[in-house]
């Protein structure tokens, strides 16, 4: 075992292997260390990331990481994971189309397939294929020209007849009246990923490397002298910090309020649901093409699966009914034998909808003040990059190369990021 | 979620349109200001956690634009009140 020495309780940590497990087994299962520390806050970090979820956690990691700095604190309000990261559908996958989108989220595709080796935990990541379903000739050529620009990024993309989506996935409504489906865009390199187990293996990384996470630490306001954050003031007292880092996903205008930001965002609340658990019926994730839905199969059997935004702005985690029956009539038509499940939960999350659909990774106008934002309904599959890219703005001060698109400014200037061509309407997106 | 409309009573979130944060005032498209006026407009909100006045349109109903009390942390609905009152 490899203890490490830590000012802040006791922090050790076990590497994870066969030979750890077997040991165990033999062990009683006695052995086994906290994955993390839970640390006290102490009086004042070089960095303050805002929000312990997939982002914040991912963006603690790489600033010790990459940059070596490791006198960084994550405050989470609730408890490790409480929102979005643990509230997702759990897929993973690259196939945009929008410049600044493409390099973006092939980088986070990358870190994806080398991020339990990275982390030295089971995240059970699992490339099992992303099939985007088209039901028109004119959406056949749109998938041609994403899967095309994805192709130039060096990014896997297969376009497939209806043949050859029949034999992938033989339950789908081939023969239904309004949208038969005529074939799909391929990306066999996306899939899924334990969400939970994203934020426990980033946290015990992180704190491995000496980066304090703190539960239970909502932040009230910001310290601000002469136009510059100095620190947070939290529930568990103040908190001085050379730079502060906002990824609170839902809560950010909230939080930005606190320093007098106004910004580009609405939170809306999007559901998800899971059927109860049956034997492996689907065996990749599979979107509709002709409403908005997407399915895919857990581990434990149950079919997992969601649809569109409630559409209209929201704090609470929890819709309501017509999005329900719009996501089932959806799934209904897509895949007619979904109608024999029962659906075993639902629940919501709160989406930071941005005013074009793209994230934000950047400065504010408030110096040491660092925004990570914007996610809309996309925020799991990016949380290795978004990260990677915040861990490097914060401590760099400059945009990461694949990043330098996400500007809060283009708002003002008009380089908005639009990958649905739906404008400034968050409901849209 | 239901929203009592001042024509119709009561009636389900089904029958209506939302459109967002009913306290924005289009800006003067003659200020000196108008470009960056225009952007804080179309894109800026302050979305808050809490009351918010917002407007939704009563599509499959009496066609009335609708200015809705409404918390966002709890659902809960206040005041609903015909746009057309609502202007400055």
């Amino acid at each position: 075992m490899l203890a490490l020495a830590s000012g802040n309780a006791a922090g050790s940590r076990m590497r994870y292997s066969l030979f750890s497990l077997l040991r165990e087994a033999l062990n009683g299962q006695a052995g086994w260390p906290a994955a993390w520390r839970d640390a006290l806050p102490r009086a004042h970090y070089d960095i303050v990331v805002i929000g312990g979820g997939g982002h914040g956690l991912s963006t603690a990691f790489y600033l010790a990481q990459e940059h070596g700095i490791t006198n960084v604190a994550v405050l989470e309000k609730g408890w490790l994971g409480s929102g979005n990261i643990g509230r997702n559908t759990t897929i993973i996958r690259s196939n945009y189309g929008e410049p600044g989108n493409t390099p973006f989220y092939e980088h986070s595709m990358q870190l994806w397939e080398g991020l339990e080796q990275a982390l030295n935990y089971n995240a059970m990541v699992s490339q099992r294929g992303v099939l985007n379903l088209y039901h028109t000739d004119g959406q056949r050529d749109a998938y041609a020209r994403r899967g095309n620009a994805m192709r130039l990024h060096g990014i896997d993309a297969e376009l497939l007849d209806r043949a050859r989506v029949q034999e992938l996935c033989p339950f789908l409504a081939f023969e239904d009246a309004r949208f038969p489906v005529a074939g799909g865009l391929l990306q066999r390199r996306g899939g899924t990923a334990r969400h939970d187990a994203v934020a426990w293996g980033y946290a015990r990384a992180a704190s491995t490397l000496g980066v304090d996470i703190i539960q239970n630490c909502e932040v009230t306001g910001f310290d601000i002298v002469q136009g510059r954050v100095r620190g947070v003031q939290t529930t568990r007292g103040p908190i001085a910090a050379g730079k502060v880092g906002m990824a609170v996903a839902g809560n950010t205008s909230h939080v930005a309020a606190m320093a007098d930001l106004r910004l580009p965002i609405e939170s809306h609340v999007l559901q998800a649901f899971v059927s109860e658990g049956i034997k492996p019926v689907i065996p990749n994730v599979v979107t509709f093409g002709a409403g908005h839905f997407y399915i895919s199969q857990s581990d434990k059997g149950g079919l997992v699966f969601g649809g569109d935004i409630d559409g209209y702005n929201s704090y609470a985690q929890r819709g309501n009914l017509p999005t329900v029956e719009d996501v089932c009539e959806s799934g209904m038509a897509m895949m007619p034998m979904l109608g024999r499940l029962r659906i075993l939960r639902s629940w919501g999350g709160i989406m930071d909808m941005s005013m074009d659909g793209s994230p934000i990774i950047d400065r504010t106008p408030l110096e040491g003040l660092y925004l990570n934002a914007g996610w809309c309904y996309g925020g799991f599959k990016a949380t290795p990059a978004s990260g990677w890219c915040f861990a490097h703005l914060l401590a760099t001060d400059r945009s990461h190369p694949v990043a330098s698109a996400y500007r809060l400014d283009r708002f003002a200037t008009g380089l908005v990021i639009d990958e649905k061509g739906a404008g400034a309407q968050p409901n849209l997106h | 979620m239901r929203l009592t409309c001042p024509f119709c009573g009561p009636r389900d979130l089904r029958e209506f349109t939302y459109r967002g944060d009913a306290t924005l005032r289009r800006p003067d498209p003659d200020a000196a200001n108008a470009a960056s006026a225009f952007a804080d407009y179309v894109y800026l909100r302050a979305n808050p956690r809490g009351p918010h006045r917002e407007h939704w349109y009563h599509a499959a109903g009496c066609r009335a634009w609708l200015v809705v009390e409404r918390d966002t942390a709890t659902h809960a609905i206040g005041r609903v009140a015909l746009a057309r009152n609502d202007q400055p």
